[in-house]
């Protein structure tokens, strides 16, 4: 059952509200550890597959290798050619879909109950003995050219991947997972291999199963799925530390409307202040129309139709990053009252009332994500990917009760760095130029992390707190 | 050629047994209606209210005040204060937004499902009691106007889209977009926001939809305490609006625009909606979109354009049928870097000719059966999307038997069904051909 116990109990008018689910730790006959919670009032389970590395994994000069091998997944494996491998999959009824991101290669399956067996062989096919197949590879470079010609005149995009840039000049982190023209241009087929390889690693799997579906039946299907994976591959990047040194770039965009991406260095997820820097950020501008900053400057001043930020703890680096758009005309006011309102809360912390409701909420909503086979399995593998134990489920309210006003205060003096808070601009906002703002402080720099998604806030539930 | 491969459905025994899904009406005696779907997987209750009044029943002159109203109903009650209603929502946990399309208005919270009443008592109280100020009305007509800017001026293939909307109403209000044109609606005021408001939101114009770990019967008495004692609206309008004309002429919309790197056509036809008690067209138009371009794999564009030429990037097809009035069926090609929009058009209109003429594949129309019957399966684990379900039909004249009837309708299309809609639909006369470019493509 997926029924979630909640212990409601009332205090000071809030809903504390705990979740429980019964998620069973399954190990397979032939050693593979999965979560499972089983869920039989609907005749499907919904697996989701994660493999530790993702686009990190790009060999030198080889950026894009992960994400193309990635997309190539689908199109066709074994003695099925692309449209073959479809059509059986489409005669299963089974849905697959393949991505890859900064940190993972993901695969995230729902299988009837009536064709499990045959639609976990067909994936299996395309896990360990994918054709990439030439036409099929040029297709499907084809499409990413497309895309990152599509960004490259996407406003936002520019911004995100300017700010990347900075921030990251000598990491994967900082350029797109998807490639450049030229590299994407220049993978082979071996490259395709390669990267196959080195990213769908037995070893550095996570799996979770949500759905119709007994611990000896997954613990088989698991078996044959990822049978045939190599045990180990190529190591992981090094941690690094953002290089966010404050200040303002203007990228010139003819559009009315200019998109501002803002960053600073961010909290690993395991550092013992994360809850209060989670917290810290949705009071900040993580929290939707109840923020400071979304208060401020579109409630109050209606400069935007939207400001958010999140924290974006990458394994590898973290940062805190957020994003708002405004006529060019009022872009220079929607920076300036950010920028003040990043100083003030450094500087004066937030209030007791911001904290409560704050709490109220983060407590609240933290039950409501589970619901769904699908999102549930999608929470559990976040969670193994974290280290969180299963138990992570009962006790996660109790973290986000346990942050104080003091605790606030103290991240928010350490962790917030008005002077490093770096701007990126795309558009041609009126009276900002490069350069302009608080960003001559000298080099030091803290941690950070990449690729904010492009509405923010967006972390996938269950990523993050 | 139509690709034919061994189909691997004969290892189904269809139908699949579909859940029971449990689904309670009820009309309270102002007239609100009242959906239940229960669901008792998890302590989450979703909460809706949907206006049957949308962008295409606005006055002429004043599009946009729709969806301004709908970012006004934020603002204070004679109750709460601005802002307080989303603040009371998160403060309990909750997230809360609301959304306007042409033909509907809704306002939805996601909360701990014992939290219900508190929205109900909200949400009834904002359905009259809005005490907006004249600061209100400017501050958050800026906020639309950045709306807009970010949605519509900033996105090159959302003004495209508009303007072809424009292209393909001859007559009827779906060619005016949601947000408004801009000027429009910088002009908009208090006196237009509150027309609006008075006419059309009272219990008599709305559908409560209520899904998740509910009882019905509680919620029906809940919805009894808070939006039963609003009175009717005895003056509300029939919702009638300019028809379209016979379309007679084919159209096309060339868009150019820098900022566009991948040029791409998009066709539109003026399709039947699904109508009440009768939607076996709809199904056949639906099931005739999925075999065009459901998959970029196996649909008769993939075949024709991505596998047996080099034509396309991408392509596909899309019926959207939940309507008031009429429904809309889309075409769209990207085509690979070299070939030209008049070469990628060329080959969509070949690859439909020859579909007219040889007709349905029977081992796709079986993997799109199997494929619909597994989508309405994965659909029963998200509440949300049988919310907006009930919810979207209810608004468009479709009763809760339609919406039960639809899976099944899909599974009984037969090839016989798909041509005929096929014939009755590929009329390039009743369609627009958009081609959106930087200004490099040479014009047909």
């Amino acid at each position: 059952m997926i029924r979630l116990l909640l212990a409601l109990t009332l205090i000071l008018g809030a809903a504390a509200a705990r979740a429980e689910i019964a998620i069973q730790e399954v190990v397979s006959p032939g050693g593979i550890r999965a979560w499972l919670v089983e869920e039989h009032s609907l005749p499907f389970t919904a697996l989701e597959i994660s493999f530790r590395g993702g686009a990190n994994l790009d060999r030198e000069g080889k950026r894009g290798s992960v994400y193309l091998m990635t997309g190539l997944l689908e199109e066709g494996a074994g003695d099925r050619d692309a449209r073959a491998f479809q059509a059986a999959r489409e005669g299963l009824g089974a849905v697959f879909r393949f991505s890859a991101t900064d940190d993972s290669v993901s695969i995230s399956a729902s299988l009837l109950t009536e064709t499990r067996d045959e639609a976990a062989a067909l994936l299996h096919q395309a896990l360990v003995a994918p054709r990439f197949d030439p036409d099929a590879v040029e297709r499907v470079r084809g499409q990413v050219l497309a895309g990152l010609a599509h960004d490259a005149q996407d406003p936002r995009m520019i911004a995100w991947n300017a700010l990347d840039a900075l921030a990251f000049p000598d990491h994967p982190y900082g350029s797109p997972i998807e490639g450049t023209p030229e590299s994407v241009a220049a993978l082979t087929r071996e490259d395709l291999l390669q990267a196959h390889r080195d990213a769908l690693v037995g070893g550095r799997v996570h799996v979770a199963a949500v759905g119709d579906i007994t611990a000896e039946e997954l613990g088989r299907l698991l078996d044959d799925l990822l049978a045939g994976l190599p045990a180990d591959g190529p190591p992981l990047p090094e941690r690094v530390e953002p290089a966010f040194a404050g200040g303002v770039t203007v990228i010139d965009y003819p559009t009315p409307q200019a998109v501002a991406v803002f960053g600073q260095r961010g909290i690993a997820r395991d550092d013992p202040d994360w809850f209060a820097a989670f917290v810290l950020d949705h009071i900040l501008g993580g929290g939707g129309f109840e923020s400071r900053l979304m208060t401020e400057i579109r409630e109050r001043r209606g400069l935007t139709y939207g400001i958010g930020t999140g924290l974006v703890p990458l394994e590898f680096g973290a940062t805190w990053v957020g994003s708002v758009a405004s006529s060019n005309a009022t872009m220079a006011e929607a920076i300036a009252v950010t920028r003040d309102i990043w100083a003030d809360v450094a500087a004066h912390g937030v209030t007791e009332e911001e904290l409560r409701a704050a709490k109220t909420y983060l407590t609240g909503e933290y039950a409501l994500r589970f619901d769904g086979n699908a999102q549930i399995a999608r929470i559990l593998v976040a969670m193994q990917i974290l280290g969180l134990p299963t138990s992570y489920v009962t006790e996660r309210n109790a973290l986000v009760e346990a942050v104080t006003m003091e605790d606030i205060r103290r991240v928010a003096a350490e962790l917030m760095d008005p002077d490093r808070l770096t701007f990126v601009i795309v558009g041609r906002p009126e009276g900002l130029e490069s350069g302009q703002g608080a960003g001559d402080a000298e080099e030091s720099a803290p941690v950070s992390g990449d690729r904010p998604p492009a509405e923010l806030p967006a972390a996938a539930p269950g990523d993050q707190g | 050629m139509p690709f034919r491969k061994p189909i691997l459905a004969a290892l189904i025994c269809w139908p699949l047994a579909l859940p029971a899904q449990e689904v309670t009406t009820a009309t309270l005696d102002n007239g609100m209606q009242i959906v239940v779907i229960e669901d008792h997987r998890a302590p989450v209750a979703v909460h809706m209210v949907w206006y049957r009044t949308g962008s295409a029943d606005e006055p002429v002159g004043r599009s946009g005040v729709a969806h301004f109203l709908e970012h006004l109903l934020f603002k204070a009650t004679d109750d709460m204060e601005a802002g307080e209603f989303s603040r009371v929502v998160a403060e309990n946990g909750g997230t809360d937004n609301a959304f306007t399309s042409y033909d509907y208005t809704a306002y939805y919270q996601r909360v701990a499902a014992d939290r219900l009443e508190l929205m109900m008592q909200m949400e009834a109280d904002r359905m009259n009691d809005l005490r907006l100020t004249p600061e209100d009305i400017a501050t958050e007509r800026q906020v639309i106007l950045e709306e807009r800017s970010q949605r519509v001026d900033s996105d090159p293939s959302a003004i495209a889209r508009e303007q072809m909307r424009a292209a393909l109403w001859l007559n009827h209000r779906y060619g005016t977009p949601v947000i408004g044109w801009r000027h429009e609606m910088e002009a908009l005021d208090m006196e237009d926001v509150l027309q609006t408001y008075d006419l059309w939101y009272s219990p008599n114009n709305a559908i409560l939809v209520v899904a998740g770990d509910v009882d019905p019967a509680a919620v029906i008495a809940m919805a009894e305490r808070h939006y039963g004692p609003l009175p009717a609206e005895p003056d509300l309008p029939p919702r009638i609006r300019a028809q379209e004309p016979p379309q007679l002429a084919a159209r096309r919309v060339i868009y150019e625009d820098p900022r566009v790197a991948q040029p791409y056509l998009l066709r539109s036809y003026v399709a039947p909606a699904r109508r009440t008690g009768d939607q076996k067209q709809a199904a056949a138009l639906l099931t005739l979109a999925r075999i065009l371009g459901g998959s970029s794999f196996t649909s008769v564009l993939a075949e024709a354009l991505t596998f047996d030429s080099e034509i396309a990037l991408f392509t596909g097809a899309d019926y959207d049928g939940v309507a008031l009035d009429q429904g809309t069926f889309s075409l769209s090609v990207v085509p690979r870097p070299g070939v030209s929009l008049a070469e990628a058009e060329a080959a969509m209109d070949a690859a439909l000719a020859r579909f007219l003429e040889e007709g349905v594949d029977s081992g796709q129309l079986e993997r799109i059966r199997v494929e619909l019957a597994a989508a309405e399966i994965y659909a029963q684990d998200r509440i949300e999307e049988l919310a907006n379900r009930y919810g979207a039909a209810l608004a468009t004249g479709l009763t809760v038997a339609d919406v039960k009837a639809w899976p099944d309708l899909l599974q009984s299309v037969t090839a016989e069904d798909v041509m005929a809609a096929a014939h009755a639909l590929l009329d390039p006369r009743q369609s627009v051909t958009l081609w959106v470019s930087s200004g490099e493509e040479t014009t047909p």
